[in-house]
């Protein structure tokens, strides 16, 4: 008995402890997959985020005080983002959120946070739907109606395609949206497509790999995650499929691993490493001297988000949160290496879309689609 | 025409990997009446240590020498577990003897992902990506080779266990332990030399899946371990040939049901097959109604 | 001292006894959280330990009490917290109550869940011991799976989100003493007792008169009912669910916590279901060793002391007030006396 009373106080008692916190920092949170077939995804919002907080507090900081960043482990798992979400907000009460990293957890946070009123600025989920009927969510890239439909022109002028197949997770928010999109674009051509779908615990994809082959298709539009897009190259590789790939913003980064499958294939990307502008090259610069290696998309726009929400809250002149979604609602921001970010009344910025050739291991830029 | 038949070697090619794996299931079901859970994770330590052997070594191994060792190493295992985890229960109620398998189950998962890290490894091809052409059909190189090798070492484990003394004396054991106890055999060597063979079939399977799907994470057994139990109790659970068989059977038929339904339904086919099985005819396709004792 | 306590009835003043010292924990915790000093982050994992308690202690009456072997039962969970939340989100703007909304939501999960417990039962009938843990594993998985194949109404893998979060702490407390109470009241009973002497001498029950399909049945039916509570506070409280978090290695997590409690002790549940939930969380930092853990305590317990924590034994408060007197439970010192007055 007494064993009892003095476990059950112990436990309460260390869990009172853990409750104590609160300091006296700005606090942005980040959620992504951190660990994982994802990871690199998580790790480059998060090394981005904290690169720009670096240099935001030399510069002073946030409104006089020190910008943490605090990031969380989603694994790409929208169930674990929510998780993850509420220790931000329960544990570590965080000001804001640039997060999630993908669609499907920021869609599932995003009812979260909109009970919550908090502001988020997602840096790199392009789901439509994230921004739908949700004032304080706000996102720093474009959405996948518009990149989807930006592929789908692409592969109809540029590669001539009139019949494409689209090979997509059906599990995943980002990946069925951009299809959908893709095929949206292709109805309004009369163009012809088919969709063949798998699931995020499908490794074997030579079934339908086997049909597509056996379709005649002349583009295979595969916007998905680079974990499924290098099996699904590699196998199609070794069947002997040689039709074009294209796909979406996810491939950012296949050339690491997967550079001999993926070589001569396209995808839609944010922004280029070798664009010339000055902050582009500044910003890829101090990437690679503190984290070892070039910047991804995923790193520049997350970049962007954390210097545009502490724009946001230098101009609302406080953490609160109405103040600060007012502020982001009104904000143009214009030096962002992605491009210059200031939202529409769904919290959707104009961006533009570059399409990126693999070329021998590298980034070939393609061309480059302004916003219209 | 050609579609069907492109189709149905993809299903040889997945049913050859279920088909090694469901072997070293039904081998120690047969033996010591027990479901070993951590028989996928010997799969996926296989292809962690193909991995190893074939990229991380400061010598370069030929593709022959890296399956060898591989699948020394991955017997080695499984004799290791056996005599850690298994040995002692023998005499135990099965759910014991379950439970702890597949707590073993879950800690070699566990062990992996610490040691080698929650990223998953990605697989450099082994051999050359150029597909075969025979007339009309183009067959990866790869599924060749898994089919072909798979034939080849289940061909010689079959004439291992019928035709020379050890694997005589493993079929003694699974049909009677006492009597084969009183006929002079050491059931203890015997039931490791059963795992040994089980876990490097197991891993042969895992080097073969990390080729194909080349993400290689502590995961990676536990789905094509869970569907090649299956298999290996629709062939009938303890009748090798019946794993073989059972492997290939439902191999074929997740390749079709992708091909032609959705991939979104072969769990649930797979699933709903065990059931059937267990049901209406628990002995699988090839094993003898056994009455039960009262 | 005594005759303070002389009720003619033991068990009734044993259970009073049990509600008293319950009620006093649940002031003591209640008090923290609305004081402040146990953030909502706290409140959030207190929850989460509460519906694992349900969860081991509705496990123990198909696998401890019973002594099936059951690898499915995370299903239950699952398909009790969709269709609680899918009856929620329907009735949400109809219903005023949070409470009320609650208990109509849990209600028809628990008739949905009974009806798919009748469904795994029936199988289980026939078989046994290892087939029949595999024929469960099967089961749930397939659930699974079709949960994921209704997309037009569960979402499917993407997940099910808008879920009113309506759970609190008071309500998940009383629900779990509930549902407790409700377990260890059955498993006192008659109805108890026959499912017990089947677990132990499947046979010799039968030949006493005991029908074992009735109460086969019967084990898997309430196990599913009450998993559907669990699975109704579960998704209440985080406002979202996917099919992936009620796959098998949930089921394995609610078997490790029935296990290492003791298959048979509620108490051996609820003491395991906190430690279980709770380590993790205050390891945060240690989390990649948690189900290294978690798996080498499953090994080590299963070789040297499966009968787990407490075995078949329970604990009752009563024990405080009278220590060396009446036991406290049917199966222990049965050379022992009772007395009543």
């Amino acid at each position: 008995m007494k064993k009892l009373v003095l476990l059950t106080s112990t436990f309460l008692f260390v869990f009172a402890l853990s409750a104590c916190g609160g300091s006296d920092a700005v606090k942005f949170g980040v959620i992504g997959p951190l660990t994982g077939e994802y990871s690199q995804y998580g790790l480059a919002v998060e090394n981005g985020a904290k690169l720009a907080a670096a240099e935001i507090n030399a510069d002073g900081g946030v409104l006089g005080k020190d910008l943490e960043i605090v990031a969380y482990d989603s694994k790409g798992d929208p169930a674990e983002g929510v998780q993850a979400y509420n220790r931000l907000v329960d544990q570590d009460e965080i000001d804001a959120l640039i997060g999630g990293t993908f669609s499907g957890v920021t869609l599932a946070v995003k009812e979260l946070a909109v009970q919550d009123g908090l502001p988020v600025l997602t840096p790199t989920a392009t789901n439509p739907d994230v921004t739908l009927n949700a004032d304080n969510v706000f996102r720093a890239c474009y959405t996948d109606s518009y990149q989807g439909s930006v592929a789908a022109v692409f592969a109809a002028e540029n590669l001539n395609s009139t019949k494409a197949a689209i090979l997509f997770n059906r599990d995943d928010a980002y990946s069925e949206g951009l299809a959908t999109a893709f095929a949206a674009e292709y109805d309004a051509r009369s163009l012809a497509y088919d969709e063949f779908e798998f699931g995020k615990d499908d490794d074997d994809y030579s079934a339908l790999l086997t049909n597509i082959k056996d379709g005649g298709y002349d583009v295979v539009f595969l916007p998905a995650y680079i974990a499924e897009v290098g099996k699904v190259l590699t196998q199609a590789k070794s069947l002997g499929l040689a039709v074009p790939f294209v796909g979406g913003d996810g491939w950012d980064g296949i050339e690491a691993d997967y550079a001999d499958v993926a070589e001569g294939f396209y995808f839609a990307n944010h922004y280029a490493k070798t664009d010339e502008a000055t902050v582009v090259q500044d910003f890829v610069t101090n990437y690679e001297a503190e984290f070892g290696e070039a910047p991804n998309a995923l790193a520049a726009l997350a970049y962007d988000a954390v210097y545009a929400m502490a724009a946001a809250m230098e101009e609302a002149g406080s953490t609160d949160s109405a103040d600060v979604v007012a502020a982001l609602q009104t904000l143009d921001y214009q030096n962002a290496v992605t491009g210059s970010i200031s939202f529409d009344a769904n919290g959707d910025p104009i961006k533009a879309v570059t399409i990126i050739k693999v070329v021998d291991g590298e980034h070939v830029v393609e061309t480059k689609v302004d916003a219209s | 025409m050609e579609l069907f038949i492109n189709q149905l070697i993809n299903g040889l090619n997945t049913g050859s990997i279920y088909a090694l794996i469901a072997v070293g299931y039904t081998m120690v079901y047969g033996i010591i009446r027990l479901i070993n859970f951590a028989h996928g994770e010997i799969m996926m330590f296989g292809a962690y240590f193909a991995f190893i052997f074939a990229f991380m070594m400061p010598f370069e191994l030929p593709f022959i020498a890296v399956i060898v060792i591989t699948m020394i190493f991955a017997a080695l295992m499984g004799m290791l577990i056996e005599r850690i985890a298994y040995k002692r229960l023998r005499t135990a109620p099965r759910i014991s003897a379950l439970i702890t398998a597949i707590g073993m189950s879950l800690f070699l998962q566990n062990l992996a992902y610490l040691i080698f890290g929650a990223t998953p490894w990605v697989m450099k091809p082994l051999i050359s990506t150029e597909p075969i052409i025979i007339g009309n059909f183009s067959i990866a190189r790869l599924t060749v080779l898994t089919i072909g090798l798979s034939i080849f070492f289940m061909v010689l484990l079959t004439l291992f266990v019928r035709k020379t003394k050890p694997g005589k004396a493993m079929r003694a054991v699974s049909q009677d332990k006492e009597a084969a106890v009183l006929m002079g055999i050491n059931v203890n060597r015997i039931i490791s030399l059963t795992f040994a063979l089980g876990s490097a079939l197991g891993a042969l399977a895992g080097v073969f899946y990390a080729m194909q799907y080349t993400n290689v994470e502590s995961t990676l057994g536990v789905l094509p371990g869970l569907k090649a139990f299956v298999a290996a109790v629709f062939g009938g659970i303890g009748n090798i040939t019946g794993a073989m068989l059972g492997g290939y059977l439902i191999g074929i038929i997740e390749t079709f049901v992708k091909a032609y339904i959705s991939s979104k339904w072969v769990d649930a086919i797979v699933f709903g097959l065990l059931i059937l099985t267990l049901l209406f005819k628990p002995s699988g396709l090839l094993g003898k109604n056994e009455k039960e004792k009262v | 001292m005594m005759k303070k306590f002389e009720f003619k009835n033991l068990k009734t003043n044993s259970v009073f006894i049990n509600l008293a010292a319950v009620s006093i924990i649940f002031l003591l915790i209640f008090v923290l959280i609305v004081t402040g000093l146990l953030s909502r982050y706290i409140s959030s994992i207190l929850i989460l330990i509460l519906v694992m308690i349900i969860m081991s202690t509705s496990l123990n009456i198909a696998t401890g009490f019973l002594g099936q072997l059951h690898l499915g039962h995370a299903a239950f969970m699952g398909i009790g917290a969709y269709t609680a939340s899918l009856l929620a989100i329907l009735l949400r703007d109809s219903i005023g109550s949070d409470v009320v909304l609650f208990i109509t939501s849990t209600v028809g999960a628990m008739i949905l869940a009974g009806l798919a417990g009748l469904l795994i039962g029936w199988p289980a009938l026939r078989l046994k011991g290892d087939y029949l843990g595999i024929m469960t594993l099967g089961f749930g998985e397939i659930v699974k799976t079709i949960i994921t194949n209704m997309k037009g109404i569960t979402n499917g893998a993407q997940g099910l989100y808008g879920i009113p979060k309506i759970m609190n702490f008071p309500t998940a407390f009383w629900t779990t003493v509930i549902v407790v109470l409700t377990i260890f009241l059955f498993m006192n009973s008659r109805h108890g007792r026959a499912i017990l002497s089947i677990r132990e001498d499947e046979i010799a029950s039968e030949s006493v008169g005991i029908n074992i399909s009735r109460y086969k049945l019967l084990g898997f039916v309430l196990a599913s009912m009450f998993a559907a509570v669990g699975g109704s506070i579960f998704a209440f409280n985080i406002g979202f669910i996917a099919p992936q978090q009620f796959n098998f290695l949930r089921s394995v997590e609610i078997f490790v916590i029935v296990v290492l409690g003791g298959m048979g002790s509620l108490t051996g549940s609820i003491i395991a279901s906190i430690v279980l939930v709770s380590l993790p969380e205050l390891l945060r930092e240690f989390s990649s060793y948690r189900y290294l853990l978690y798996s080498s305590l499953l090994v080590i317990m299963m070789l040297f002391r499966p009968q787990g924590l407490m075995g078949t034994r329970e604990f009752s408060f009563t024990r405080i007030f009278k220590p060396k007197l009446v036991p406290t439970n049917d199966e222990e010192e049965p050379d022992e006396k009772g007395s009543d007055s």
